[in-house]
């Protein structure tokens, strides 16, 4: 088993405040690990500490062999080989969907534009987008504005993809579409680590479910084991608010 | 009653197109200057480092405390002094040199603080979505946070340009001839200075207001 991200005995304080407190886990390379809990619970800031958009202060991350925490790390070069996905997508509204696939490639990878555009348009072909390419992103959907996100992030061809609520802001009926190449995604054997609220997800394609509450990793089970009995009273709640609308379970 | 006379402005004409351009020229620099120096100044302003934010505050403080007039008087007065140390000569035309540095230091100072407001207006979103691609702090700001800004800014920063280009008559008092002083000097000649003040005056209208039209049309195309 390669590690792929390790997380040791991370935390993290705002002013007095403990966001985060003596997270551990590791993700190995090919899995699928599902990140879920409360909101508040440090979900996203922990997901943001794996690749230094968030710092923290106790702890060490180490992705691909690299420490995230240190000083010396060179911090662009270790994110360009790690994908992340946002709530809000967060797609360069004042590119074009093609422009923002190739953005970074060109000028963070070198790519010459040719080669930049060639894999741009793959990708979008792949998340059933090629029609959109030379539309800007405020004319597409939130949907389809997640999977120009998803694309973008992949056309950094990285070792390993993060999504902090990627379905959260889409309406009920963008979700599957998100979730369909987000599944696709973890079936190609990428390594993915999640923060969803989507148990469906979960169930269908996760290693191991991760459940936080104020700032602890309280649960770290394999999801078989996480669905059918939570080990904790906290995450048996939580499991039993969400899943009993059982909207997407 | 008072009789205008209007004769003397058709000769004049050259001579105050000859003021037009020089007056274009200052405002056309200084904007340029003002936008670039503002962008660095701006930059500086929101650095984490606290003695580079606290000089670039201090320059948008200072500045902006001070008339306009003031500043172009003194650096009529400075900037001969400081060329002539630095390359030994003095019959370079001081008038219109001292006229740049001063319009463009002193726009550089307005420009900062919207440039600065466009800069907060990015979302935080939008800085980790460029980072988390591997962008640089630098490139982050170059490919995405600026872009986006300046589109955001484009209404306000044509506004400041506006009152730049009236301001600009302001260097009638070092004795440079652009439009308003060429106005000045042609209507004291001829005895017919309230008729050339007011063809001045409707001439900066016309063009003030032709530009602030294309402002309010940016600006509707701006908003959502």
């Amino acid at each position: 088993m390669i590690s792929m991200i390790s997380i040791k005995n991370v935390s993290k304080w705002y002013g007095d405040f403990q966001v985060l407190k003596l997270c551990n886990t590791e993700i190995a390379k090919g899995e699928v690990v599902v990140v879920c809990g409360p909101s508040g619970s440090g979900k996203s800031t922990l997901i943001k500490c794996v690749n230094g958009l968030e710092t923290f202060e106790v702890g060490e991350i180490v992705v691909d062999g690299i420490s995230v925490g240190t000083r010396k790390t060179n911090l662009p070069k270790l994110r360009s080989k790690v994908g992340m996905v946002f709530q809000h997508f967060e797609l360069f509204p004042h590119l074009k969907v093609i422009q923002n696939l190739t953005i970074a490639q060109r000028k963070v990878l070198r790519r010459g534009s040719k080669e930049a555009k060639e894999k741009a348009l793959s990708l979008l072909e792949t998340v059933g987008l090629a029609a959109h390419a030379g539309k800007f992103p405020a004319e597409l959907s939130g949907g389809q504005q997640q999977r120009v996100a998803i694309a973008r992030a992949l056309a950094m061809d990285p070792i390993a993809m993060l999504f902090d609520e990627p379905t959260s802001a889409l309406d009920p009926e963008m979700i599957k579409e998100v979730l369909d190449v987000m599944v696709k995604l973890a079936e190609a054997g990428m390594t993915m680590m999640v923060v969803t609220h989507e148990m469906g997800f979960a169930r269908e394609v996760a290693d191991r479910v991760l459940f936080m509450d104020e700032g602890e990793i309280v649960e770290d089970q394999p999801k078989a084991d996480f669905f059918k009995s939570p080990a904790t009273e906290r995450a048996q709640q939580f499991l039993s608010k969400i899943l009993s609308h059982g909207a997407q379970a | 009653m008072y009789e205008f006379d209007w004769s003397s402005i058709p000769g004049a004409l050259p001579f105050l197109w000859a003021g037009m351009l020089r007056t274009l020229q200052i405002t056309g620099v200084a904007i340029i200057v003002g936008l670039v120096l503002g962008t660095v100044i701006a930059i500086l302003r929101l650095s984490k480092n606290w003695l580079l934010s606290a000089i670039a505050t201090c320059y948008v403080t200072g500045f902006r405390s001070i008339p306009l007039v003031m500043v172009l008087l003194w650096f009529y007065l400075l900037v001969p002094q400081l060329i002539r140390r630095l390359i030994g000569r003095s019959d370079v035309d001081i008038r219109l040199f001292s006229a740049f540095v001063a319009f463009s230091l002193f726009e550089a100072s307005y420009y900062a603080e919207i440039i600065r407001a466009g800069i907060q207006s990015v979302s935080r979103g939008q800085v980790h979505a460029a980072l988390a691609l591997g962008m640089t702090g630098g490139q982050a700001m170059r490919l995405v946070i600026l872009p986006q800004a300046f589109r955001r800014m484009i209404p306000l920063l044509l506004t400041q340009a506006i009152i730049l280009f009236q301001d600009t008559s302001l260097v009638y008092v070092i004795g440079l001839a652009e439009f308003f002083g060429v106005a000045y000097n042609t209507g004291n000649r001829d005895g017919t200075l309230v008729e050339l003040l007011l063809f001045a005056g409707a001439v900066y209208f016309i063009l003030s207001f032709g530009a602030s039209m294309v402002v309010r049309v940016l600006q509707a195309k701006a908003a959502p």
